[in-house]
């Protein structure tokens, strides 16, 4: 990597990275796992003044689950979700997607904060996110404040975050009993960003209807999208290949992709729906009880 | 007696044991007191005229000694150079740039990073031109000249032809059945695991040594000396270890011109190292060929001829690496495994805004187009026909008693078997039952297919009659000496980039000397120390090299015969080269090994004798050898998303006589995902302005372990008749024939919905759009 010179700083709590962010009044980033940050320095795409280094605030990487909430520290690597096994069997939407997130080397690096804050439409944790229902903790130096994940992302590297706050945690809902959920992605070679993926997370009432269901889509818009209408139409459903074909379809509707290197406009809205569909059938199975 | 390490042994690789262990010697190893480095301004524009260049800003980055811009270059006469196809190619560009990331200028810097801050800080104003990206529209009437320096003001850079046109013509007019495909094989880039670079150096006399990223020191020293005008002896060209090379190191890039004219500018040695996305941006680029074919047959399916129209884009200048006397390669093997009657082949090359080349990536001299097309026409044919594809070519091969056969378009094949090869092909795969699970699975609207492809390749340029890159004849070299202990130290004009050359070349010599292969040390790239060779590509080391390595020790033995007989009281005449050593005849007993005539030939030696024990062979080959194979791939395809799974992939090749079956096997596993690639995955893509889609590893996709299936492969062995070994190359085999298999396979799963060609890399849009047009997705 050959980047303009920068400064670079190890503060040792969220505080005092705090106060470096506000220093550098938006010239500074925060550099977690780096996966998302130094190939756009390497390339000079960002030139940041300065690089605030989080990996060395103590409590920052963690996974647990208390009474109400599954909270995941900001320097979690992406490889933990793999390795974790509350995470495979409660939280199974996580580590379908963080075992197809780029390739080793870069989830033993790469962090969950930076994953969903760098408001990459193609990255796969978002979706994750808001179909999980997620609450991700900002802090800044006027304290805390707490975002729910739709309202996070507002336009291609655009999210709510101020350059001088750090997302520290990420809090999600406790899994219920009859939940089921499941992160589908079309690449076009392993460990590459999506054509398409797709977030499905159900919850399966005991009649067998679906009681809630969370949908979002990767890849196919200027940010992670919600598909609000479609979660509207699948609850009260039983969970059936009619409620699916029909959810997909309708989530098909809000899909806006552009034409790229991976895939032309009307393919990857036609995988929407194949995707969607696959998804919901995974996220059922799952709140059956199956793997 | 077998020796250890002699032919025919899958010996461990000795290089790997400096490999594995990360102590390889690449040229980014190598670091000189007081080395500067180079960093390279490129153009962001396709094709446009450079207003001026101010350097100001830059030299006053700290740590920047010299900007060269193309102006300083003309001023020593060396703004152009040669390329290999006697065209000409800028080192820098004085007026007009001609692709996005041409070089533009050279920074030199005390560091790396000075150097990078100082090509951001050097300003250079363009007037953009209109750019000429697709090259049949460079031809047409009212496109711009983008070579105006040429005498003829045309995009046509030449057109080539071999065959009867007229009697193809009529040959395929009076045929029952013709087909006829568009087939386009789109540019890609050979993505060497090291990059590109080297470092110059000239010591207090004028000297100097490159440290260079070469497939070929020897030819490339001697257009070095012709372009600068220093004299060959006061150039050292060192090719220390490369990190791969597949046609991509055989060019001169402008970069290395640039650290040669930087390092005499500033009297320091300079480094010049280009990363990932400038190798990909700006290096030589492969395939590219635009071709339309027409084959014909009789209604029985025997085939009558051939037909094929092509362009080649060659970017803004032919610096492809082909023999001089062939624009478009080899590409007339194209007429495959198959003796047809009549053939026609032109090729037109065409200038365009894009990087230049037309380098054999893999390949041997565009075997890989012409291996491509025919396997995909015959299949065409045989399913026109409603033959099997496998049965079609059967009928049709070159029969094996038919050798050496004379190609209609003029080549003459050494050896073949291809019935044998395609008939074990399918016996491994199980071809039959293949075929009638994928009638039960269409049955239940499921899509699978199966494709073949039985190539023939044509590798190791080359005799000197017809073969020589800018007059120097295509031969190679290798020179032998045997130490008194009776260790022996080999050296060859070739170069290896991850062959194996240092264990394969042993072997021979171990086979050809008795001696213990770990007893012999290889070494090339030194244009210093090796005798002078053409270098490696287009699998011509083991059929030229290591042919010279079979001469070389059949020298030796010569004058180790007198030695021994001088040793053991006997008469020359009276001895043989039997179980690896020199006998009495009939009496086993009675005999000297090669180390025990090394140690004589330095101690005690027949009166009159010159003393030493040493030869060295320049080997000019009687013929190429054509090596061949069937492939046989079968593919799933999700009919949902379009996605190609392969199922399995079967490789029989032939080779002739193999010297390491693993380093064999290893060419293979290598060259079949480098088919596989092309196949799914890689192209390079130029919107309407010029500018690259994807120059990156982020967007052009290499395949990985998870989309490689697992190989199978197994071997026929048909040696060549006029290789002092028997032996073939294999370096390509796999690369050459493995796209057809796979394409056939898509094609045949879709056949039944009146599919007949899909343009490669066959992604997973291009097949479901065929899939949704025909009601399937």
């Amino acid at each position: 990597m050959i980047p303009p010179r920068f400064e670079y700083f190890a503060p040792a709590t969220i505080d005092e990275a705090i106060q470096i962010l506000d220093r550098f009044e938006g010239e500074a980033k925060v550099l977690a796992g780096g996966q998302s940050l130094l190939p756009v320095m390497k390339l000079r795409l960002a030139e940041p003044r300065a690089l605030v280094d989080i990996n060395r605030i103590p409590n920052l990487a963690f996974i647990r689950e208390d009474a109400k909430s599954l909270r995941i520290g900001a320097t979690t690597r992406t490889n933990d979700l793999n390795d974790s096994d509350l995470i495979h069997k409660r939280y199974p939407i996580l580590s379908d997607a963080a075992y197809e997130i780029a390739d080793p080397l870069v989830r033993n690096m790469g962090t969950v904060g930076g994953n969903v804050s760098h408001g990459d439409p193609a990255n796969d944790l978002p979706a994750c996110m808001i179909a999980l229902g997620a609450i991700f903790h900002l802090r800044g130096p006027k304290g805390n404040r707490a975002i729910p994940a739709p309202e996070f992302y507002q336009d291609t590297f655009v999210t709510a975050l101020a350059p001088n706050e750090l997302l520290h945690e990420i809090e999600i809902p406790k899994a219920k009993a009859g939940q089921g959920n499941a992160y589908v992605k079309l690449e076009k070679r392993v460990g590459d960003f999506p054509i398409v993926g797709i977030a499905a997370n159900l919850l399966i009432g005991s009649k067998g209807v679906i009681q809630a269901a969370g949908l979002a889509l990767t890849a196919v818009g200027p940010t992670v999208l919600k598909a609000v209408e479609a979660e509207r139409h699948l609850v009260g459903k039983a969970p059936d290949e009619a409620a699916f074909a029909r959810a997909s379809e309708i989530a098909k509707g809000i899909a806006n992709p552009t034409s790229d290197l991976r895939g032309p406009a009307e393919y990857k809205k036609a995988m929407v729906g194949v995707l969607t569909r696959r998804a919901l059938h995974r996220a059922a199975d799952r709140a059956r009880g199956g793997a | 007696m077998t020796v250890h390490g002699g032919i025919g042994q899958a010996i461990k690789r000795k290089e790997d044991a400096r490999f594995v262990r990360g102590k390889g010697n690449y040229v980014d190893d190598v670091k000189l007191p007081g080395m500067l480095y180079l960093d390279i301004v490129r153009s962001p524009y396709a094709h446009a005229r450079i207003r001026s260049i101010n350097i100001e800003k830059a030299m006053k980055v700290p740590g920047v000694l010299a900007v060269v811009t193309g102006k300083d270059l003309a001023m020593a006469n060396l703004a152009w150079m040669p390329t290999l196809m006697s065209d000409k190619q800028m080192v820098l560009p004085t007026d007009r740039v001609m692709y996005q990331a041409q070089e533009v200028a050279g920074v030199v810097a005390e560091s790396r990073y000075a150097a990078a801050d100082g090509v951001a800080a050097v300003e250079v104003d363009y007037d953009p031109l209109p750019v000429v990206v697709d090259p049949k529209k460079a031809l047409e009437p009212d496109a711009p000249i983008l070579r105006p320096d040429r005498k003829e003001q045309t995009n046509r850079i030449w057109h080539w032809e071999v065959g009867d046109r007229e009697g193809t013509d009529k040959a395929l007019k009076s045929s029952d059945v013709v087909v006829r495909e568009n087939l386009y094989i789109p540019r890609i880039l050979v993505s060497s695991i090291e990059t590109c670079g080297c470092v110059a150096s000239f010591d207090a006399m004028g000297k100097l040594t490159l440290w260079m990223t070469t497939q070929a020191p020897h030819a490339i020293r001697t257009v070095f000396a012709m372009v600068t005008g220093l004299p060959e002896q006061k150039i050292r060209i060192i090719s220390p270890d490369l990190g791969g090379g597949f046609g991509g190191k055989v060019p001169v890039y402008p970069g290395y011109v640039l650290a040669v004219v930087a390092a005499l500018k500033t009297g320091q040695p300079v480094k010049w190292i280009e990363d990932r996305s400038e190798n990909l941006q700006a290096d030589s680029f492969a395939r590219d060929y635009h071709i339309t074919a027409e084959i014909g047959a009789t209604k029985d399916g025997k085939l009558t001829a051939l037909r094929v129209k092509t362009i080649a884009d060659h970017g803004y200048t032919d610096a492809a690496a082909n023999p001089s006397k062939f624009p478009a390669g080899l590409f007339h093997i194209i007429t495959g495994s198959y003796p047809f009657q009549k053939a026609h082949v032109e090729v037109d090359g065409v200038y365009t805004n894009k990087p230049p080349g037309g380098i054999a990536y893999r390949c041997s001299f565009r075997v890989t187009e012409a291996a491509f097309t025919i396997e995909r026409m015959v299949d065409i044919l045989a399913h026109k026909l409603g033959m099997d594809p496998a049965e079609f070519r059967m009928k049709n091969f070159i029969p094996s008693g038919a050798f050496p056969f004379k190609s209609v378009l003029g080549w003459t094949y050494d050896s073949g078997n291809y019935p044998a090869a395609l008939r074990k092909a399918m016996d491994l795969i199980g071809y039959d039952a293949l075929r009638k699970e994928q009638a039960e699975k269409r049955k239940q609207g499921e899509l699978m297919g199966i494709g073949i492809s039985s190539f023939t390749e044509i590798v190791g340029a080359g005799p000197s009659h017809t073969f020589d890159i800018l007059g120097l004849k295509m031969f190679d070299s290798c020179e032998v000496r045997i130490h008194p202990t009776g260790k022996a130290i080999a050296r060859f004009g070739t170069k290896s980039q991850g062959q194996g050359h240092e264990t394969t070349y042993a072997q021979i010599l171990a086979e050809e000397l008795g001696l213990s292969s770990e007893d012999i040390s290889v070494e090339e790239g030194d244009t210093d120390t090796a005798p002078y060779g053409l270098g490696t590509y287009a699998s011509r080391s083991t059929p030229t090299a290591g042919a010279a390595a079979a001469i070389a020790a059949r020298k030796i033995r010569d004058k180790g015969q007198k030695i021994a007989a001088h040793l053991l009281e006997v008469g020359p005449g009276d001895l043989e080269w039997k179980d690896h050593k020199f006998q009495v005849k009939g009496v086993p007993d009675k005999a000297k090994t090669m180390q025990e005539v090394a140690f004589a030939a330095y101690t005690n030696l027949p009166p009159g004798m010159e003393m030493g024990l040493e030869a060295v062979d320049y080997y000019d080959p009687p013929n190429m050898t054509y090596p061949f194979g069937s492939y046989i791939c079968a593919v799933d395809i999700d009919k949902e998303t379009g996605e190609v799974h392969i199922r399995r992939f079967v490789a029989v090749d032939d080779c002739g006589t193999i010297i390491n079956p693993m380093i064999v096997d290893g060419q293979i596993h290598g060259g079949l995902t480098m088919g596989l690639a092309p196949a799914l995955l890689e192209e390079i893509q130029y919107d309407e302005n010029g500018n690259i889609q994807g120059g990156s590893f982020m967007d052009y996709l290499l395949p990985t372990a998870v989309e490689t299936p697992k190989w199978e492969t197994a071997k026929t062995t048909t040696p060549s008749p006029h290789h002092p070994l028997g032996a073939k190359g294999v370096g390509e085999s796999a690369t050459v024939g493995a796209p057809a298999a796979i394409v056939n396979a898509v094609v045949d799963a879709l056949a039944h919905l009146g599919v007949t060609h899909i343009d490669i890399p066959m992604t997973p849009w291009k097949v479901w759009n065929i899939l949704h047009q025909k009601g399937v997705a």
